[in-house]
C-alpha cells in the first residue's frame, strides 16, 4: 500500500545555503567577480553561449559562477532566463564574408588573398603546463605588423573555390519561411536549417563523438577544412516601428566551411559537397564537428545509404541537446518511489508464483508422503 | 505594452544613412561616453518614456555554407527603449545585452539628433567615440597581422 508523503522543505533549504557556502570555496581566497570569468576563461563562456543559445557573455560567466563551472548546469540557467524574455524578432541573416577577423586559416589552399591569419591559438603549442601561470606571470605584449594590402578583405575560402564550379553552390535563399525548434517540435526529416540549429546548440562532446566517428569509418565522407575564420561580425536588425535596419552591435563567431568527397551524377558534374558549422565566440572544436556531422546527415540528399548514427537525423538531432538529455537522465534521481513500490510489488508476486511453480512437481510426493 | 508609432517621415528629415550612422555609434558607446556626448551637445537626458527599457531577445540568423539559405544559429539578448521629447522627436535604441540605462542614454541621442541645431555637436561626439573604437579595431588587426604565415619554398638541390 502506498502512503502520500510530504517533507523535505527544511532539508531543500539547507541544502541550498549549504550549496550556495560551498560554491564560495575558501572564503580566504578571493571571491570570483563575473566580469573575470568573462574575461579569463571565454572559451567556457563562448561554449555556454553556444549550447545555451544565447549570445551574453556576462550572462553567461554569471551562469558558470553560479553552476560551479559546470557546463550543462550553466546551459540551463542560460535556457531558463531566456524563456523569461520577449522575442524582438530575428536579425538579418549575419554575413561572415564581412567578419573582422582575428583568426582565420584553411587547410587545402595555402595562398588565399587575405592569408592565413592563425590569431590567438593553442595550435602549435607544446602543450607543456605553464607554471609561471600559477606563479603570477604577467605576459609580455603581443606583436605587431602592418596588415598587408589583401587584409582588409577577406573572402571565403568557399567563394574562391566556388568560382570555378569544383565545389557545390549553398542552398539558394529562396525566401522560404526558416524553421525554428524552438517554436515548433522537429519534424524528421528535418530541412537542413532546422538540423544546422539543433547541432549548434548541441552538445559539443556529443557532436565531436559523431564527427569523430565519421573519420573512423562510420559513415566516412573524407573532409579537407576549406576555411575556418574566428572574428567579429555585425548583426542588424530591422524594428517594425523603424522600418530601416539598425546595428545591434557585434558579436564574436567561429565558422567552418567543411570540403568533402566529391559527387557527381546525370547533369551535375562530379564537384566537392560541403558541411557547414557556425558557433558563438571561439569554438573551433565545435565548428568543425558540426560541419562534419552536417554533412554526415545529408546523406539521404546526396544519394548516400543512411547506415550509421551520424547519419541518422533522429538519432543525432533527438539525443544532442546537453539540456534534455541530462533532464531525462537526472530526472531518475527524483523520488520515483510509487513507481518502485508498484515494481517491487510485481517483483515479490511473480516470485510468490515462481516459488509455487517450481515446487509444484514436488507437492504430489509431499502430499503422499504426509498422508 | 504600449507600441511605438511609426516614426513619420517628416520634410528637411535628415538621411536615413546618416541616422543609422548615428545609432550604429552610439550602440557602441559606453554609458558614460554616452552622458558625455549629450553634456558635451548642451542636453539633460531627460526625455519622456515611449515606451520603457525592456530586455528581450533577437533570433540571429547565420546562412547555410556562409552565403546560403538562412538559419536560425540562436539568440541574444537585446535591450530596447523608445523616448519622445517636448518638440515631438522621438528617438529609438536597439543595443546587444541587457543595460537598460545605456539604450536609455542612446534613444534620448537618437531623439537630438534629429534636431538640427543639436546635430553638429553630437556628431563630432559621437565621431571621436568612433575613433577611439576605430583605433583599438586597428591594435587588433596589426596584432592579428603579425601572426600571418609567411610561406616560403626551400631551395632544393642542384637548379
Amino acid at each position: 500500500m502506498y502512503v502520500a508523503v510530504k517533507g523535505g522543505e527544511a532539508a531543500i533549504d539547507n541544502a541550498h545555503r549549504l550549496l550556495a557556502e560551498i560554491r564560495r570555496g575558501d572564503p580566504a581566497v578571493p571571491d570570483l567577480t563575473v566580469a573575470q570569468i568573462r574575461e579569463q576563461m571565454r572559451l567556457l563562456v563562448d561554449r555556454v553561449m553556444t549550447e545555451g543559445s544565447l549570445y551574453d557573455p556576462d550572462l553567461a560567466a554569471l551562469a558558470l559562477k553560479q553552476a560551479r563551472g559546470d557546463v550543462v548546469e550553466a546551459v540551463f540557467l542560460v535556457r531558463a532566463y531566456r524563456t523569461t524574455l520577449p522575442r524582438f524578432g530575428a536579425t538579418e541573416a549575419l554575413d561572415t564574408g564581412a567578419m573582422t577577423l582575428a583568426r582565420r586559416i584553411s587547410a587545402t589552399f595555402k595562398d588565399l588573398p587575405g592569408g592565413q591569419v592563425l590569431g590567438p591559438t593553442f595550435d602549435y603549442t607544446h602543450r607543456l603546463v605553464d607554471f609561471a601561470l600559477a606563479a603570477g606571470a604577467v605576459p609580455g605584449p603581443a606583436a605587431e605588423a602592418e596588415p598587408e594590402a589583401d587584409a582588409a578583405a577577406c573572402p571565403r575560402v568557399t567563394d574562391l573555390l566556388g568560382q570555378a564550379g569544383l565545389l557545390e553552390p549553398s542552398p539558394p535563399d529562396d525566401g522560404a519561411p526558416v524553421g525554428d525548434l524552438t517554436r515548433e517540435p522537429v519534424d524528421y526529416p528535418a530541412d537542413r536549417a532546422v538540423r544546422l540549429q539543433g547541432l549548434a546548440r548541441g552538445d559539443e562532446g556529443f557532436i565531436l563523438a559523431l564527427g569523430y566517428s565519421t573519420q573512423r569509418g562510420y559513415g566516412r565522407n573524407h573532409p579537407f577544412v576549406g576555411e575556418i575564420r574566428v572574428g567579429t561580425v555585425e548583426l542588424d536588425f530591422t524594428p517594425e516601428e523603424l522600418g530601416f535596419p539598425v546595428s545591434l552591435g557585434t558579436v564574436d563567431m567561429t565558422e567552418c566551411q567543411m570540403i568533402n568527397q566529391f559527387h557527381g551524377h546525370g547533369a551535375v558534374p562530379p564537384q566537392f559537397t560541403r558541411g557547414y558549422g557556425l558557433v558563438f565566440g571561439q569554438g573551433e572544436r565545435k565548428a568543425m564537428a558540426m560541419a562534419l556531422v552536417d554533412r554526415s546527415l545529408r546523406a539521404a540528399e546526396l544519394g548516400e545509404a543512411v547506415v550509421v548514427p551520424a547519419q541518422d537525423q533522429e538519432f543525432v538531432l533527438a539525443h544532442c541537446d546537453s539540456l534534455q538529455a541530462t533532464g531525462f537522465v537526472e530526472h531518475m534521481k527524483l523520488p520515483h518511489y510509487v513507481d518502485f513500490q508498484a515494481e517491487l510489488d510485481l517483483v515479490r508476486r511473480l516470485r510468490a508464483e515462481h516459488a509455487a511453480r517450481t515446487a509444484e512437481p514436488d507437492e504430489p510426493t509431499l502430499r503422499e508422503a504426509a498422508e | 505594452m504600449p507600441s511605438a508609432s511609426q516614426t513619420p517621415p517628416e520634410p528637411g528629415m535628415p538621411d536615413p544613412a546618416a541616422r543609422r550612422l548615428a545609432m550604429a555609434q552610439a550602440g557602441q558607446a559606453s554609458p558614460a561616453e554616452l552622458r558625455a556626448a549629450l553634456a558635451q551637445a548642451g542636453i539633460t537626458p531627460e526625455a519622456e518614456d515611449l515606451r520603457p527599457a525592456e530586455t528581450g531577445l533577437v533570433m540571429v540568423r547565420g546562412r547555410i555554407g556562409g552565403d546560403g539559405r538562412p538559419f536560425n544559429a540562436g539568440e541574444a539578448t537585446v535591450t530596447r527603449a523608445a523616448v519622445r521629447l517636448p518638440g515631438g522627436e522621438t528617438g529609438f535604441a536597439y543595443h546587444l545585452g541587457r543595460d537598460r540605462d545605456r539604450a536609455r542614454l542612446a534613444a534620448i541621442l537618437d531623439a537630438h539628433w534629429q534636431r538640427p541645431e543639436a546635430r553638429p555637436a553630437l556628431d563630432s561626439a559621437l565621431a571621436a567615440i568612433a575613433a577611439r573604437r576605430a583605433e583599438a579595431a586597428r591594435q587588433a588587426a596589426r596584432k592579428a597581422a603579425a601572426t600571418r604565415v609567411n610561406f616560403f619554398t626551400l631551395a632544393r638541390g642542384e637548379d
